[in-house]
């Protein structure tokens, strides 16, 4: 076990060096920041200095070198926009993303984990036909039109809920923090249900082919000529042969959550890192999308990580090479 | 063609409600991308035809909808109806060629790496693996984000993305079918590496290519639609239906709900469509699960 971890240890730096080079390329290869900093009547001394300054002027390894020394110090440099440094702007940003990504985890298991049981254990019923039909709309429908339409029934129709934005923890006269109160819940809502809503479709349908196939399988016939209970089978035996392949598409899955806060928190004006790289990419404020894609890439290296480790726990067969 | 017509696989198609109501979307739609331009009231693209005095007028149904514009008018006085056809020409465009090239990358990558196994198999496998722990759109939208946007930038990065799921799956029906009996035998008989993997390995592996294919196909159009709602996808020139919702999410505030909703609905129908007979063909060919 601990040569694994050790061994999965490196491959995630080996990934995240990789990334670090491809990321280093790309910026590299597009439009030059100078043009970007200065003033469009800059003289051309004023431009060669600022390539000095940044380090334009050395040769693209030394430069590769010189990044990724930083890159090891946690220096990103600072945003050209706000004149910050950009890592500090990325992570004041995230537990607002986190926040929208913790509910919605926590939703689509809520909603995803009985429905798709439900509907593996018993697929030839009414219910899970209707279970089926409806995920079925839930992955054609596009993130940013469930956003939308939920702003539409209930802010601008109804005026349930509030259009956007997110209400920050107050301090109260105390001096504590207030956290989960309900204007924080009434606005991380809609929110949470767009961002959950694909993945609730997505997760109902790998349960079910999943534990449709395991419910063939003959150790479950074998179960089932002893006479254990269906309730047994289901839970006791079914399920957790189902798991393995479930966690490994749904650990991937939260990556994707991520990556769609980008869209909702762009449509519900949520403070958070999406929104950040995209009012970013508006600006070609490169420092700051280049610490969002590590940042990012840190978080897929780990999540995949911790999926591996508990993938071996479920299925105790699987061995760790 | 007549043993396909009177196969269980045909008959079965017949009797699935879903499986034709998804063709029909499909089919519709097609029609709809290819002889729309010449259909539809105006080119909404060509300023002569179009006024500004018409700008936001609600669908015909609704009280001041008029019915020159069935589907209402966007803000510069575009007839919606007109701007949602030839929007969708650009969300089916990019996503059959994104779905087709990728198709044709990953399953030629995926056929070899199973089939030379070794180190080429390792590395095209490790690249796919490292490629498939980020998520797809993401990627996407860092590359959109570097190079800017453009039809053919989004057609390159979408399939650039989009090769690995058809490589890995691919690659494990080669190996499932290299050792097989009728492999050996061409083998002994003296054909080359080429022919035995296109004329002997590829018809093999083909049931698996057609239900992925089609399940892509909705997919990148949702990746598409997502990119291009973001600002990063498709030229402001030439909008795809995820840039028409962008445009008109604005308005929907003020409740003119008509110039982003209508397109985001037309997407869904179309994603719908696809994903029913997707379904029925994954369940179809795959006897698996029956």
């Amino acid at each position: 076990m601990i040569r694994f971890i050790i061994r999965r240890f490196f491959q995630m730096i080996l990934v995240l060096f990789i990334v670090s080079l491809m990321v280093f390329l790309l910026s590299s290869f597009t439009g030059d920041p100078v043009y970007m900093l200065l003033p469009p009547d800059a003289t051309l001394e004023e431009i060669a200095d600022m390539r000095i300054l940044l380090g334009l002027d050395k040769p693209l390894y030394v430069q590769y070198a010189i990044f990724l020394q930083n890159i090891l110090k946690g220096d990103f440099g600072n945003s050209y926009v706000y004149n910050k440094p950009a890592l500090g702007l990325i992570l004041e940003r995230m537990p607002a993303t986190m926040e929208v990504v913790a509910v919605s985890t926590i939703i689509t298991i809520l909603i995803a984990l009985p429905l798709g049981v439900f509907a593996g254990s018993n697929p030839k019923s009414t219910g899970s036909k209707s279970i089926m039909f409806g995920s079925l709309i839930g992955i054609s429908l596009p993130s940013f039109l469930v956003g939308m339409l939920l702003i539409y029934l209930f802010s601008v129709t109804l005026g349930w809920l509030p259009t956007s934005g997110r209400s920050i923890p107050a301090i109260t006269a105390s001096g504590k923090k207030t956290y989960f109160t309900i204007n924080e819940l009434r606005h991380v809502l809609l929110p949470s249900i767009t961002l959950a809503l694909g993945q609730v479709a997505m997760l109902i349908r790998l349960l079910k082919a999943g534990l449709q196939e395991t419910m063939q399988k003959d150790f479950i016939k074998f179960a089932k000529s002893k006479g254990v209970s269906r309730r047994n089978i289901v839970f006791g035996h079914a399920l957790r042969n189902a798991l393995t392949s479930t966690i490994t598409v749904f650990g991937l899955s939260i990556g994707d959550l991520i990556a769609f806060t980008t869209i909702t928190e762009t449509i519900f004006a949520w403070p958070g890192m999406g929104r950040l790289l995209l009012t970013s990419i508006n600006v070609s404020d490169r420092p700051v999308i280049i610490v969002y894609i590590m940042v990012v890439s840190v978080i897929f290296v780990v999540i995949n990580f911790f999926v591996d480790i508990l993938y071996t726990v479920i299925d105790p067969r699987i061995k760790l090479n | 063609m007549k043993r396909f017509f009177e196969s269980e696989f045909f008959y079965n198609y017949r009797k699935s409600f879903s499986a034709v109501f998804g063709s029909v979307i499909i089919f519709l739609a097609l029609v709809i991308g290819l002889i729309g331009p010449f259909v539809v009231p105006q080119n909404p693209y060509d300023q002569k035809q179009t006024d500004l005095s018409n700008a936001y007028l609600p669908p015909m149904w609704e009280e001041e909808g008029r019915a020159e514009f069935p589907l209402g008018t966007d803000g510069q006085g575009r007839d919606m109806l007109s701007v949602i056809v030839y929007g969708s020409r650009i969300s089916l465009l990019i996503g059959i060629s994104v779905t087709v090239i990728s198709c044709v990358i990953g399953t030629f990558l995926g056929v070899f790496a199973g089939y030379k196994g070794g180190k080429t198999d390792s590395f095209i496998m490790r690249v796919a693996d490292i490629q498939l722990s980020f998520p797809s759109m993401l990627i996407a939208l860092f590359i959109m984000a570097i190079f800017g946007s453009g039809i053919e930038k989004l057609i390159v990065t979408l399939s650039f993305v989009g090769w690995v799921m058809f490589a890995r799956t691919i690659r494990g029906e080669t190996l499932s079918v290299k050792n097989q009996e009728y492999i050996q035998a061409a083998h002994v008989l003296g054909y080359s590496d080429w022919r035995i993997l296109f004329r002997h390995v590829l018809p093999n592996v083909t049931t698996p290519l057609i239900v992925l294919f089609t399940n892509k196909i909705g997919n990148v159009i949702l990746t598409e639609a997502s990119l291009s709602f973001l600002g990063v996808g498709v030229p402001v020139t030439q909008p795809s239906l995820g840039l028409l919702v962008k445009n008109g999410f604005d308005v929907l505030f003020s409740g003119l709900w008509w110039v982003s909703l209508l397109p985001g609905l037309y997407i869904m129908l179309l994603v719908f469509g696809i994903n029913l007979l997707g379904d029925f063909l994954k369940d179809e060919l795959n006897p698996q699960l029956n």
